[in-house]
């Protein structure tokens, strides 16, 4: 079986006025398919970086990855993974079922297999009903389920989400985590994950990244031991704290040797 | 009620005095005063009474049809007189101050969601629109300003009405032909090149300054080497007008191309979109608003064009022909028919654009009345 992400000793350094700026280095990573894959880290640790490198958005300037056995670029191109990013970033002169038809459109899909695919993948978001909504008439919440059921509607394998729920207050947070571990389990496609909330990064995964900053790389790589059935409540449980406790100590030995 | 509006009555209620009380005119020898005639007294009448039984609280359509009212009297009494006197003017006045205080009332009651009827918030342009004219008429009538200065509107109405067939060859050769065709070609040419400037870094270092020297250059030095170029007819006047409209159309569209965000464009770039795609379904449809807003500036800056080009070189018919022309023979009112045919053109077709522009950027914050 080959891993849908494998990362060796990768390394990507911006150039800027200010000077280089390492961003991600010495990264080794294997994402094998089926995997919910965490990242988790204080702002800077590059873990943006390295998702926008599996998706070919950055350049990495040492070391090599593959993407489904391919270079990123050859993945991208080959429409492998759907991003979800920060924000929803849908296009507001298009209803809701357009928005989702856009990237069917771009990828050349029939009406009818677009009717089908925006129906189904609007059923797994629950968004059902809101077909002919403008992306201004809906809440925060559902524009980003709606940005969520537009990167599965083409069925790629992986899909890359660079801090979906960010920006949602944590009661719509709870709900939408839930969600997405239903479809996780209805889909069964690999994700990579970007957040900074641990209880989020324990609640989804089933593998959790720690990164640390300055500069960014890879302090820790815990395997989940939570059943793949989980209840909200299993935030409570002594396992998961177990979990949550090891990734906290992750996230303090990577700041060790700072001054503060 | 508010203090402007209270002062609006009280003012209105002294003009309406002072209309009664001062001659309102004079006839051969004779003074004309105001209770002469029965509608020249019998309406300050009615205003005073009115403005006393609602103490001030006159229902704003009463006030409306009172504004009304006075703007027939003043006009009735034109005829009643040879040159205007005091009493007159305070008449024009009292209409003119009753009128405002139906519109000041009005737009009140309209922005406090008191009145419901939002069509009613047509009747104040319309009613400022009508005051205008009759005190222009008023004006210019009653004080015999000289026609060659300013016409009255009623005298550039019968030089419409019986010069239709001119003015109507006039708007097919400078509107219908020039203007249309410049203002299709130019604005297609600006986006265009807009594009090209886009796709590539050595056009928008090559082609953006000539764009801005060809809008710097006078238009009077170009209309008549279009002339030369493209002739007497209208395709020389459709030259002017796609240099004048080029430019803006490009500057607003090279913009328009930009506003898109990094995250927007990663997304298209996810897809493996290709540039025509990525063009066409993200850039254009957000670069609309500034299109448009191009294409309004145009619009009015076309017909202006055209009408300045006619002034250089032009077949015997033309809005800018018939203007220059008139001007030389002292036939002031035709020239005022042409402006008054040109400015209804440039409204409507600046009107057209705008509700096209509704149509098609319903979802912008600035026309959905919403936040991003």
């Amino acid at each position: 079986m080959t891993a849908v992400v494998s990362a060796k000793n990768l390394g990507l350094t911006f150039r800027t006025n200010d000077g280089d700026v390492v961003a991600l280095s010495d990264v080794n990573l294997e994402v094998q398919p089926g995997e919910f894959v965490s990242f988790i880290g204080p702002s800077g640790c590059g873990k943006t970086t390295f998702l926008r490198v599996i998706a070919d958005l950055e350049q990495p300037t040492s070391g090599t990855i593959s993407v489904n056995g391919m270079t990123p670029e050859a993945a991208r191109k080959s429409r492998s993974y759907g991003y979800v990013f920060q924000a929803p970033a849908l296009f507001p002169w298009r209803t809701i079922e357009k928005n989702v038809a856009l990237p069917l459109e771009i990828m050349g899909h029939s009406d009818a297999e677009r009717k089908a695919r925006i129906a189904r993948t609007l059923e797994l978001v629950n968004l059902t009903g809101f077909e002919r909504k403008f992306p201004w008439q809906l809440s925060g919440g559902m524009q980003q389920r709606a940005s969520i059921a537009r990167a599965l509607a083409f069925d790629a394998d992986l899909l890359l989400m660079d801090e979906p729920f960010g920006a949602l207050d944590e009661i719509v947070r709870d709900h939408l985590n839930s969600e997405l571990l239903k479809l996780f389990a209805a889909t069964k496609k690999t994700i990579a994950f970007v957040t900074h909330s641990i209880p989020e990064a324990v609640y989804l995964s089933t593998k959790i990244v720690v990164m640390s900053p300055r500069p960014g790389r890879v302090t820790d790589i815990i395997d989940s031991t939570l059943p793949a059935e989980r209840p909200l409540e299993i935030r409570e449980t002594p396992e998961f704290l177990e979990i949550a406790h090891r990734v906290r100590e992750g996230l303090r030995a990577g700041h060790s040797y700072e001054q503060s | 009620m508010s203090r402007l509006e209270r002062i609006l009555a009280i003012a209105a209620a002294l003009f309406a005095v002072l209309a009664i009380a001062l001659p309102l005119g004079i006839r051969g020898d004779a003074v004309v005063m105001s209770w002469t005639g029965v509608l020249s007294v019998a309406w300050p009448v009615l205003v005073l009474l009115l403005l006393a039984l609602f103490t001030l609280k006159l229902p704003p359509l009463v006030s409306g049809l009172l504004a009304v009212a006075g703007g027939a009297v003043v006009l009735f009494e034109l005829a009643q007189f040879d040159s205007a006197g005091w009493g007159y003017w305070a008449l024009l006045a009292t209409a003119w101050l009753v009128a405002w205080l139906f519109a000041e009332r009005l737009s009140a009651r309209l922005a406090s969601g008191a009145e419901r009827r939002r069509w009613l918030g047509m009747l104040v342009p319309t009613m400022f629109g009508l005051a205008v004219l009759v005190a222009w008429e008023a004006g210019t009538r009653g004080g015999n300003v000289p026609n060659v200065l300013l016409p009255a509107p009623s005298v550039i109405w019968a030089r419409i009405v019986a010069n239709l067939p001119i003015l109507a060859a006039d708007f097919q050769q400078t509107f219908l032909k020039a203007v249309l065709a410049g203002y299709a070609i130019g604005n297609g040419v600006g986006l265009l090149v807009a594009i090209a400037i886009d796709r590539s870094p050595f056009l928008k270092r090559g082609l953006l300054p000539i764009g801005s020297f060809v809008s710097a250059l006078p238009l009077v030095g170009i209309a008549p080497i279009m002339v030369m170029w493209f002739g007497f007819d209208w395709p020389s006047k459709a030259a002017v007008v796609v240099l004048m409209t080029f430019f803006p159309m490009l500057v607003n569209a090279v913009a328009g191309l930009n506003v898109t965000v990094a995250m927007e464009r990663d997304l298209m770039r996810s897809y493996a979109s290709s540039y025509w795609q990525t063009l066409f379904k993200l850039r254009l449809p957000a670069a609309a608003p500034f299109i448009f807003n191009a294409l309004k500036i145009n619009s009015t800056l076309a017909l202006i064009g055209a009408i300045v080009a006619e002034f250089f070189g032009t077949p015997v018919v033309g809005m800018g022909f018939r203007i220059s022309t008139a001007v030389g023979r002292m036939d002031i009112d035709l020239v005022w028919a042409e402006i008054a045919v040109s400015a209804l053109a440039g409204s409507v077709f600046y009107g057209v654009v705008a509700l096209i522009e509704r149509a098609v950027t319903f979802w912008h914050p600035s026309i959905r009345g919403g936040t991003t």
